[in-house]
C-alpha cells in the first residue's frame, strides 16, 4: 500500500485524526428487552453489539459447572454484511473461536464470578459493522452489557487497538490502518490498577518498541474510553 | 478421554516449590529444557524435541490458484493437530480450545510476521502459485506445545526445497527432483515464540514449562520473537492481570532465549546439509540412538547437588541419638539397634483367635518399617522364636 499514507507530514491520518485522538464514541445500554444485560457501542464506523443473559444455571453438559464460580460462556460472530465482502462463514471459523476465547478469559479476570458459584453468563457480541479495532470494540460493549446486567466487575474492562507507524504509536486504528504494514497492538485494560487482561500484538513488519507504545497511548487513552464509558 | 485431576497436595507442592523458586526437575527459573533438533529423510520434514515434548513438523507444496485478493502471492497454510498420542486428554476429531490458541498463534507468528516471501512463490501472476503447507504433529505432550511447534514450523520450513520451475513465454515446465535440484524458500528471519507461565496472580513467572507446571499456572504469556529483537507478536492468555514492568522484562528474557534456540537450528541445519553432502545416511530412523541395555547407565538428571553433602551432614550431626552399628548377633544375620519396648500392650493370649499368619504380617509390617523396633519383651519372643530367624533373614534380603 505505497500510495496511501497513514501519517500525513502535519501529523493527521487518513480520516482527519491526529495521531493520539480516538473516534468519535457513541454508546447506548438497554437496548434489547428480552436479555438481562445489552449494549450498543460505535466507534467511528464500527459497530458492535453486545448482550448478557445471567446469571443462570448451567445449560448442555452439566459436567462444565464449576463449585466455587461461575462459567462464563461468550460468542463472538460477524455479520455477514459487516464487511466490504460478504462474509461466507460468520461464526465456526477459526479466527471467531479465538476471538470467543480471548473474550471469555478477559471477562473470567474482570467479573466477581466467585458470587455466582454452579451457574452460567452468557455474553454474546455481534459486529455490524467492521472498520477495524473489532476486538476493542466488543470487549467495550461487553463491559457495557454487562454493567446492564447488573453483574458484579472489578473494574470496567477498556480495550483499544495500538498501531506504529515511524516511531509515532497511533491510537484506535481503523481498518485501512490495521492493513496497511505497521503493526497493530490490542490491549484490554483495567484502569484502576493498571492491570493488562490481555495483549495481543501482530507485527506485519516487525515492531521494537513495545514499552513506548505501552506508555503513551494506551494508558491515556484508556482512561479516556473509561470517562466516556461511565456516561 | 478426561484428563485425570491433579490431587491437591500435588497442586500445593508444586506451588510451594515454585515459591521458593525451585522447580520440580532441577532446572533454574529462565532455563529451557534441552532442545534437540532431527531432520527425516525428506527436506522439509523435522522432528524437535524439548525435553520429553515431541513435535514434528512436514512442508509440502502444491500449485494452486491465488487468492482473488492477492493474485501474485503464495499462500501458506498451517495446521497443528493435537493427536491422542500425545496425551489422554486430547481426542480426536474434536476442535479444542487449545487447538484453536495453537493454530492461531503458529498463524500470526508465522504468517502475519512474513517471515516468508510470499512473492517469490508466485509461479504465473493469477493463475497459478505455490501453496506451502506445513502441518505439525505433536507426539508427546509434556508441556509448552506452543514453543515446540514454533521451533519445528520454522526449522521445517528453512529445511524444505520445493521444486524448480521454469517458464517460457506461455509454457510452464515443473522440474522434477532428479531432473533439476530443488530450491530452498527464501526466509526474511526466524520468528521463535517463547512461552511464560504466571504463577500467584503474576507474582512468579517460570519460562518453559513442563506439563505439571501448565496445570496449575495461572495464565500464559506468549511472545514470538527474532534473534534481530524484534517482536513478531504478543498473547497473553489465561485471564492473568499483568503489569507493564512484567512484560517488558519478559520480552528481553524472550530475546536472549530466542538468539540461543536460532544459533541452534543454523547450527541443526548446517550439520544436515553436511551430512547430506558427503552422502551419509540421514533421516529419522538413522537419528534415533541405539538403545542397547546398559543396565547401570542412566543419565544424570540436572540437580542442583553441591550443597546437598553439607546439609546431609548437618542434620546428622544434629541428630540426638547417634545411630548404633550393626551387630552381627550370628553369621549371616545383622541386628542394627536394640529397638524400643512394645507399647502396644498386646497380650499373648490374642493367638488364639488370630491366624498365624495374621501375626506373622503384623510382626513384618513392624519389622519393615521400625527398622529400632526391638523385637518385643521376652514373653513374646517365645512363642515365635521358631519364626524369628526366617523373619530376620527376610528382612536381611530386603536390603
Amino acid at each position: 500500500m505505497a500510495g496511501l499514507e497513514l501519517l500525513s507530514d502535519q501529523g493527521y491520518r487518513l480520516d482527519g485524526r491526529k495521531a493520539t485522538e480516538l473516534r468519535k464514541v457513541q454508546a447506548r445500554m438497554g437496548v434489547f428487552s428480552q436479555a438481562d444485560g445489552s449494549a450498543y457501542i460505535e466507534q467511528g464506523n464500527t459497530k458492535a453489539l453486545a448482550v448478557v443473559y445471567g446469571p443462570h444455571e448451567v445449560r448442555g453438559s452439566r459436567s462444565r459447572t464449576l463449585h466455587d464460580r461461575a462459567v462464563i460462556n461468550c460468542q463472538y460472530s460477524m455479520a455477514t454484511f459487516s464487511t466490504a465482502e460478504r462474509k461466507r462463514r460468520p461464526h465456526g471459523d477459526r479466527k471467531s473461536a479465538e476471538m470467543s476465547l480471548h473474550l471469555k478469559q478477559t471477562f473470567e479476570a474482570a467479573v466477581m464470578t466467585q458470587l455466582y458459584p454452579r451457574s452460567q453468563i452468557d455474553i454474546y457480541v455481534k459486529i455490524l459493522q467492521s472498520d477495524g479495532g473489532n476486538y476493542s470494540v466488543c470487549v467495550n460493549a461487553a463491559t457495557l452489557a454487562v454493567i446492564d446486567a447488573g453483574i458484579p466487575m472489578r473494574d470496567y474492562v477498556c480495550a483499544c487497538t495500538v498501531g506504529f507507524v515511524d516511531e509515532t504509536p497511533l491510537a484506535d486504528l481503523c481498518y485501512a490502518e490495521e492493513g496497511g504494514g505497521g503493526s497493530s497492538l490490542a490491549l484490554a485494560l483495567l484502569p484502576r490498577g493498571g492491570q493488562i487482561a490481555l495483549l495481543q500484538m501482530d507485527a506485519m513488519t516487525a515492531c521494537k518498541g513495545v514499552s513506548k507504545v505501552l506508555d503513551e497511548v494506551v494508558r491515556q487513552h484508556l482512561q479516556d474510553v473509561s470517562v466516556l464509558t461511565r456516561e | 478421554m478426561k484428563d485425570t485431576p491433579l490431587s491437591n497436595c500435588e497442586r500445593d507442592f508444586l506451588l510451594k516449590a515454585i515459591e521458593e523458586k525451585k522447580r520440580v526437575d532441577g532446572r533454574q527459573t529462565y532455563d529451557y529444557r534441552n532442545i534437540k533438533i532431527t531432520f527425516g529423510t525428506d527436506y522439509g520434514c523435522c522432528f524437535v524435541d524439548l525435553g520429553k515434548t515431541r513435535v514434528m513438523a512436514q512442508v509440502s507444496c502444491e500449485l494452486v490458484t491465488p487468492k482473488e485478493n492477492r493474485p501474485n502471492e503464495g499462500i501458506m497454510f498451517f495446521n497443528i493437530e493435537l493427536s491422542p498420542m500425545a496425551s489422554p486428554a486430547f481426542e480426536l476429531g474434536r476442535q479444542s480450545e487449545l487447538l484453536v490458541k495453537l493454530n492461531r498463534q503458529l498463524e500470526r507468528c508465522l504468517r502475519n510476521s512474513k517471515c516468508i516471501d510470499t512473492e517469490s512463490l508466485c509461479v504465473v501472476s493469477g493463475e497459478k502459485v505455490w501453496q506451502i503447507r506445513v502441518d505439525v504433529h505433536m507426539l508427546n505432550h509434556d508441556g509448552n506445545l506452543m514453543d515446540a511447534a514454533s521451533v519445528a514450523a520454522i526449522t521445517a520450513l528453512c529445511h524444505f526445497r520445493r521444486p524448480d520451475v521454469g517458464i517460457q513465454g506461455d509454457e510452464v515446465t515443473l522440474y522434477s527432483v532428479e531432473e533439476r535440484d530443488p530450491i530452498p524458500l527464501s526466509i526474511y528471519h526466524m520468528p521463535i515464540c517463547v512461552s511464560f507461565a504466571f504463577f500467584q496472580q503474576g507474582t512468579y513467572l517460570l519460562v518453559d514449562p513442563c506439563e505439571r507446571e501448565e496445570r496449575v499456572m495461572d495464565g500464559l504469556l506468549m511472545i514470538a520473537m527474532n534473534k534481530h529483537r524484534e517482536i513478531c507478536s504478543i498473547q497473553s492468555s489465561g485471564g492473568i492481570m499483568l503489569l507493564k514492568e512484567q512484560v517488558l522484562r519478559c520480552s528481553k528474557i524472550a530475546s536472549v532465549k530466542v538468539s540461543e534456540i536460532t544459533e541452534l537450528i543454523t547450527k541443526a541445519l548446517e550439520n544436515d546439509k553436511k551430512a547430506r553432502k558427503e552422502g551419509g545416511r540421514c533421516g529419522f530412523a538413522e537419528s534415533m540412538p541405539r538403545e542397547r541395555i546398559t543396565a547401570l547407565k542412566m543419565d544424570e538428571t540436572p540437580v542442583e547437588m553441591t550443597d546437598v553433602m553439607e546439609r546431609a551432614n548437618d542434620i546428622v550431626q544434629r541428630g540426638e541419638a547417634p545411630v548404633p552399628s550393626p551387630v552381627l548377633p550370628a553369621p549371616g544375620m545383622g541386628q542394627v539397634g536394640e529397638g524400643l519396648q512394645n507399647t502396644w500392650g498386646l497380650e499373648e493370649e490374642e493367638e488364639e483367635d488370630d491366624d498365624d499368619e495374621e501375626e506373622e504380617e503384623e510382626e513384618e509390617e513392624e519389622k519393615v518399617t521400625m527398622m529400632e523396633e526391638e523385637p518385643r519383651g521376652k514373653e513374646e519372643i517365645n512363642p515365635f522364636s521358631s519364626f524369628s530367624p526366617c523373619l530376620r533373614m527376610y528382612f536381611l534380603k530386603l536390603f
